[in-house]
């Protein structure tokens, strides 16, 4: 086989060409159901709005999750940063945008810091630190917005054009999810400190023989994660316009959701944000689609459940069958060798 | 005792570590010339493993000094010591399965390009250079999943080289291995030796001991005791070093009793690719020794006679009466025990007492009403404890915290409660120290002469030599030798697990 082809054949076999292939076929089934699905005026921005914030939360679960960690408080990272973000513009006339997005963004970094701080120092792990402060995050969201809201009246105008604004026909929350999934990439697949993550998700204890700062990365994904968590309420609050203290709920299970679809291994060490992105792609053009073609709301919920088992399950399978091929490619090989020797 | 001229490259003077009142390490020396390959003996406990951790950085000293290339150095962290120059190859492989070889070798210290990207190419290319170094030819873009103990290790020791490692530290690295892969270890060995690096070597195998090492230093009880050149001392003395007394014998053989019975029958038993017809008998007072090459198939004929594993063909007796094949329960009911080659995955529930685990096997004769009290298991196994002389600290602790000697003698209690008729052991003293092992041996022993009927897998060939009455020789799955307790030579055991048949 030659190096093409076999390149090629690798590609195939990558979870996210499955993952991407599905989001097409969603499309072009939902498309011949109602061709405004994707053609309409609004189809094909929809089509790429929908998933921007998802999108950002799923990569930053993505970058926990290859550690062997999780962060459970995105939603409510979320939903205080957005809800923040509108108070500022509120109780502060004339503030300046930028200033306001910048701390709203830092609001989520240092809630962050909080959780990584909790999981690497105190060594609590992270699935009940990040339980605690789902809860936490999201009672002080409650308390400090009761039964207010954020109207778009309240918000500045050249805020909200964020929300609806485009750059070349792409929306700019989607422009700006983009860069920060390219960032993290880039991060993950070429940074040393990035490939410490994997190592440490693939076999802690070993990472830590190894001498990699274990705590000290670990503290760091929860940073990365937060601060994206922090943007993605930001974009929240200029795309809606409208800021309960709500906003965002349930969407730490559409994270881990995404990521566990798009083929970030839940106990670590395997795993893009690629795929984590993807999957979150999938996952809201799903929920956008079922109604086109005629499902009731509450398949919605079920199909995701159907989708995530089955990404686990073929994980599983997809590990048993690797394993098996790759002690027998070795087993071959050195028998090659032994027979030429002899 | 002569210490060679050359000023040592690692030197640890009367290192002591302590675990709040525990004294791990109570006074660890060892000085460690360059281009030497030097032999840490010592019974499991003795504190050799807290000495390597010390060296690695795992571990920070309480007093004492540790010199590197005469200069004092203290290591707050594994990545200080690798920094310095240590590399150490730990018992249990330290991989990460989900990264590919080259990722394994290099990992923190990837080649970079400017601009600090990795450059995945250059450390395919570097990896490959580096196992050609070693004589192997593993694919640097594979996963580490899936590689073999040997495997595994080779990839430590290209770690330990790429790091340009003055001293390297390997922790029983022959335990998991064939004969082959020893062999090819021991020249990688040389050939760093030879490059002037300070090798430490942790082995219970004197044989490989004598082979490789020049220098060896006895530990005991967390001390140092004595260092020696290698051709100035024998194997005798070194255990004798090691124990703090003379073991006059390692081999506890009655010898001379006449077998009764036969309690185990195997005929023809085949299993397409991994044995076939298998035919042996064992008979009651008999200690029969299965020898043969890791991966000749012993384990999965031991595992398929207990009902692990399904087989194809033969037939299995247990006093006259046919087992039924595929059913470890049965198999128990009918009076076999089977005490595995791997004790932590299959021997014991670590994270279990001592006592639950001693009384696992019998638990429903001890329930009443399907119910069981701590009282009666406490009892049983304080009962088989005192018959095996196990030290644990008490019954209720877990299992996994003992040394490997206390817990193979758990596994045992555990089938002993049971009163086998045939007890399978295999591989009984892995990675078990010198004492302990003597122990054990006694006890097999005195289970044979009690009447029963043993079947030991071993591949420690003084072993089975000095414990079996007959030995069966098994390669490539087939058994192709029988010798009698006194027909039993090394050689001859090694020709007829070794040989190859023409066009087979």
């Amino acid at each position: 086989m030659s190096a093409t082809t076999s390149r090629l054949a690798a590609l195939v076999k990558r979870r996210e060409t499955s993952v991407a292939l599905a989001v097409i076929v969603v499309i072009v089934i939902a498309t011949l159901f109602n061709s405004n699905f994707a053609f309409g005026s609004d189809g094909f921005r929809n089509l790429l709005l929908t998933p921007s914030i998802l999108v950002l939360l799923a990569i930053a679960q993505a970058v926990v999750v290859i550690t062997r960690n999780i962060d459970l408080s995105v939603s409510a990272v979320l939903g205080l940063s957005a809800y923040a973000t509108g108070r500022m513009f509120t109780d502060w006339p004339g503030a300046p945008t930028i200033l306001v997005i910048v701390l709203g963004i830092l609001l989520g970094t240092g809630l962050g810091v909080i959780n990584g701080l909790l999981v690497s120092v105190a060594k609590v792990p992270a699935l009940v630190i990040t339980l605690g402060t789902l809860y936490i995050y999201r009672g002080i969201d409650i308390a400090w917005a009761g039964s207010t809201r954020i109207n778009a009246s309240d918000l500045p105008s050249d805020f909200t054009a964020i929300g609806t604004g485009s750059l070349f026909g792409i929306p700019w929350l989607t422009v700006i999810a983009l860069i920060a999934f390219a960032v993290l990439a880039y991060y993950l697949g070429y940074a040393r400190s990035g490939r410490d993550l994997y190592a440490i998700g693939s076999n802690p204890d070993a990472a830590e023989l190894y001498g990699l700062p274990v705590a000290r990365r670990v503290f760091g994904t929860f940073v990365i994660s937060g601060t994206l968590s922090g943007i993605a309420g930001v974009m929240y609050a200029a795309r809606y316009a409208t800021v309960s203290a709500t906003a965002g709920s349930g969407m730490e299970l559409d994270s881990v959701a995404a990521a566990v679809i798009g083929g970030v291994a839940i106990f670590g060490g395997s795993g893009t944000v690629l795929g984590a992105a993807l999957g979150a792609v999938l996952l809201s053009t799903i929920n956008r689609a079922l109604p086109t073609v005629g499902i009731q709301d509450f398949w919605q919920q079920a199909v995701v459940g159907a989708l995530i088992i089955g990404a686990i399950v073929l994980d599983r399978v997809l590990y048993t069958r690797a394993q098996r091929a790759l002690t027998k490619e070795r087993q071959s090989s050195s028998s090659e060798r032994e027979g030429a020797r002899s | 005792m002569t210490i060679p001229d050359t000023p040592p490259v690692l030197e640890l003077r009367d290192v002591r570590k302590t675990f709040g009142s525990v004294v791990a390490l109570d006074s660890g020396s060892l000085a460690l010339s360059p281009g030497s390959i030097h032999a840490l003996v010592g019974e499991n406990g003795a504190g050799k493993s807290t000495l390597v951790k010390v060296i690695a950085g795992v571990h920070r000293r309480d007093s004492g000094s540790v010199t590197l290339a005469g200069s004092e150095v203290d290591f707050g962290s594994t990545a200080d010591a690798k920094d310095a120059g240590i590399a150490v190859i730990y018992q249990e492989p330290t991989l990460f399965p989900d990264l590919t070889v080259a990722e394994n070798v290099f990992m923190g210290r990837h080649p970079v390009r400017a601009g600090g990207a990795i450059d995945r190419h250059v450390m395919n290319e570097q990896t490959s250079a580096l196992f050609e170094r070693l004589g192997v030819s593993i694919d640097p873009s594979r996963q580490a999943l899936g590689l073999s103990i040997a495997d595994q290790q080779i990839l430590e020791i290209a770690k330990a080289i790429s790091l340009d490692a003055r001293v390297l530290v390997m922790d029983e690295p022959t335990a998991a291995l064939s004969g082959i892969e020893v062999k090819r270890l021991f020249t990688i060995a040389r050939a760093l030796r030879d490059e002037g690096r300070g090798i430490i070597f942790i082995s219970h195998r004197f044989d490989e001991i004598f082979d490789l090492c020049d220098t060896v230093t006895v530990m005991r009880d967390g001390a140092y005791i004595s260092t020696h050149n290698i051709d100035d001392v024998t194997p005798a003395e070194i255990v004798t070093r090691m124990v703090g007394r003379d073991v006059d014998t390692l081999f506890p053989k009655t010898e001379g009793t006449q077998p009764g019975d036969v309690v185990l029958s195997v005929e023809n038993l085949g299993s397409p690719g991994t044995f076939s017809g298998i035919t042996f008998t064992v008979r009651e007072r008999e200690i029969v020794g299965l020898a043969g090459l890791v991966g000749a198939g012993r384990s999965e004929i031991a595992r398929a006679i207990f009902g692990i594993d399904d087989y194809a063909s033969g037939v299995v007796r247990i006093d006259g009466n046919m087992l039924a094949k595929g059913n470890p329960r049965k198999a128990i009911a009918a009076g076999i025990g089977l005490v595995p080659e791997d004790r932590r995955q299959q021997g014991l529930i670590v994270d279990m007492s001592v006592a639950r685990n001693m009384t696992l096997v019998i638990r429903r004769s001890l329930a009443k009403w399907g119910l069981m009290s701590s009282r009666s298991e406490y009892d049983r196994a304080h009962d088989g404890a005192a018959k095996l002389r196990v030290k644990a600290g008490s019954l209720e602790s877990d299992a996994g915290t003992m040394s490997g000697g206390n817990q193979q003698k758990v596994v045992l209690a555990k089938w002993l409660a049971t009163n086998p008729r045939l007890l399978i052991v295999d591989e009984p003293t892995r990675g078990i120290d010198v004492g302990t092992k003597a122990e054990v041996h006694r006890l097999l022993d005195e289970l044979a002469q009690e009447g029963m009927a043993i079947l030991m897998i071993s591949s420690e060939l003084p072993e089975v030599l000095g414990m079996s009455d007959r030995v069966l020789v098994v390669r490539e799955g087939r058994l192709t030798a029988e010798f009698s307790r006194d027909e039993a030579t090394s050689e001859a055991v090694m020709t007829a697990a070794t040989r190859t048949e023409e066009a087979a």
